[in-house]
């Protein structure tokens, strides 16, 4: 983080940055025109906010005639929802570049501001869209013939740490990372999705994409936040994937959760949790849940970070180094 | 009480963990997309110095510590104990052993030292940068060499003992960086 003093007017990424950001979003139009994906923009703002307990909204209020009274309008975390609706509406496949704001975030990779790619494919399933991600990254970044693989979760973990994340208890989650070489952990609290958190984070992550593209894949039911779940194998598994590149998570992807009985049932779960945890308990986005219903297709979507995307682009550490001007300079 | 959540986190930061006072070397925020944010750190012990990681659940909260650095000017010692004097209040303070502890080797009576308190009592005692002391004792040099190539050492009145090149002798006064605890120059009286 930067000291205040009189170079804070200028930009914090250099001028070549700026301009591989530009290259970089040109490269996307092109990519999603030829293939016949249209670019859409929706409301950065929204009445309801995502529920995630891992995610934080920003809020902000409006004072316009007919509005009714102040009430919280909250910045969007994705623009998921509201592309969604366009889905239901029979948008077909559709592409967003936007910003998007998410609380408490801030780090050597994190930016409470950030810039995000997400695209949805009605009628695709989620391993044709890790395909068409691993094509777009491929011409993102220039480099054709970077390999790809996939990598189940419970294969990651089942090589990486010998356990299986299905079935290991708390406690022997801790004595993993302890065993593992973490320290400082007494006194932590964690419930045994946060351990396997720590234990993706810490001991596993910097392994996957080493000059390559990693897609993870096939995560646990309780972490599959807005991907269906499939219950036909050995265990229930969420049509979830990230994908990696040199240990930096680039992408979060999805066989969307389509029905609107078990979304509201997964809202309702996470505002329960909130409350137990004391913290805020947003509106739910009734509109999506409306939409749903309505019907919407079938379909794949996936997120991907931009300013991640170009800090590997051009080899830097650091996401100030692509942005113009970080939050302390804004 | 003052508690810090670990949002406030960053160098330089006191807090108190499991009774001793730490101060924050590096914080690390991670955070996978869907899930628990941690924040990493890596905390020194200002009692003993020694340096440890530490992983926090994001949002949590620990203890402030009640430390902060003074100028004092060092008075004297009794023999157990060291004295010293704030410069503004005139308060006098006594520093034990352990807080002095390397502080020792260079400071001598109405040096001004940065004194870190913590619940109001000395903790560690920082010697100025550059002190001036006489050396008591050392080997006659070899007279015509004034380059000082190697050198030798010499016995100051601290009772340290530096490096100084030959041409330096018995009763002469010098300046030494405390920090690394080497030879600077001859000083004149």
């Amino acid at each position: 983080m930067t000291e205040v003093s009189s170079a804070d007017w200028r930009p914090n990424a250099d001028l070549t940055a700026i301009r591989a950001r530009a290259e970089l979003y040109a490269r996307i139009r092109a990519f999603f025109s030829e293939s016949g994906v249209l670019e859409v923009e929706t409301p950065i703002l929204s009445r309801a906010a995502v529920t995630d307990p891992a995610l934080a909204s920003l809020s902000t209020q409006v004072d316009i005639a007919g509005f009714g009274p102040k009430r919280p309008l909250y910045l969007q975390t994705s623009p998921e929802f509201a592309m969604k609706r366009l889905l239901a509406a029979g948008i077909g496949p559709i592409y967003q570049i936007c910003k998007v704001f998410r609380d408490e975030e801030r780090g050597r990779r994190h930016h409470p501001e950030f810039s995000l790619l997400e695209w949805y494919r009605p009628g695709w399933d989620y391993g044709r869209l890790m395909d068409e991600v691993g094509a777009l990254v491929r011409l993102a970044l220039n480099r054709p013939t970077m390999p790809i693989e996939r990598l189940t979760y419970r294969d990651l973990f089942r090589d990486g740490l010998g356990l299986d994340p299905w079935h290991t208890e708390v406690d022997q989650l801790r004595r993993t990372a302890e065993r593992a070489g973490l320290r400082g952990l007494d006194g932590l609290d964690l419930d045994r999705d946060g351990w396997l958190d720590l234990l993706l984070t810490q001991c596993l992550e910097s392994r996957l994409g080493r000059g390559r593209l990693t897609f993870l894949c096939d995560y646990p039911p309780s972490q599959a936040a807005l991907s269906r779940v499939r219950t036909s194998g050995e265990v229930p598994v969420a049509e979830r994937f990230e994908l990696y590149i040199d240990g930096i998570e680039l992408a979060n992807g999805f066989g969307e959760l389509v029905d609107a009985r078990e979304q509201r049932a997964r809202f309702q779960g996470d505002l329960a949790f909130r409350r137990e945890q004391g913290r805020p308990e947003p509106p739910i986005d009734e509109s999506l849940l409306d939409a749903l219903e309505h019907g919407i297709p079938d379909c794949a979507g996936v997120a991907l970070g931009l300013d991640r995307l170009l800090m590997i682009a051009t080899g830097v550490e650091h996401i100030d180094a692509v942005l113009t001007f970080a939050i302390e300079r804004a | 009480m003052a508690f810090y959540s670990t949002n406030e986190f960053k160098g330089g930061l006191k807090i108190m963990l499991d009774g001793d006072p730490y101060s924050i070397v590096e914080n690390e925020f991670v955070k996978p997309g869907k899930g628990q944010a941690f924040n990493r750190v890596r905390i020194r012990n200002l009692k003993t110095g020694r340096v440890i990681e530490k992983t926090f659940k994001s949002g949590d909260t620990v203890e402030a510590a009640d430390v902060h650095d003074t100028d004092m000017q060092y008075l004297y010692n009794d023999g157990e104990e060291w004295h010293f004097m704030h410069q503004e209040s005139f308060e006098q303070m006594t520093a034990t052993a352990a807080a002095v502890g390397e502080a020792a080797k260079w400071i001598k009576e109405n040096d001004i030292c940065k004194v870190t308190l913590w619940n109001g009592a000395p903790l560690s005692v920082e010697p100025p940068n550059f002190v001036v002391l006489k050396i008591t004792e050392t080997d006659p040099g070899v007279r015509g060499d004034t380059s000082g190539g190697g050198g030798k050492p010499a016995t100051l009145e601290t009772g340290a003992v530096v490096r100084v090149p030959l041409f330096v002798q018995t009763d002469e006064l010098i300046k030494v960086d405390t920090r690394t605890g080497e030879y600077v120059s001859r000083v004149k009286e």
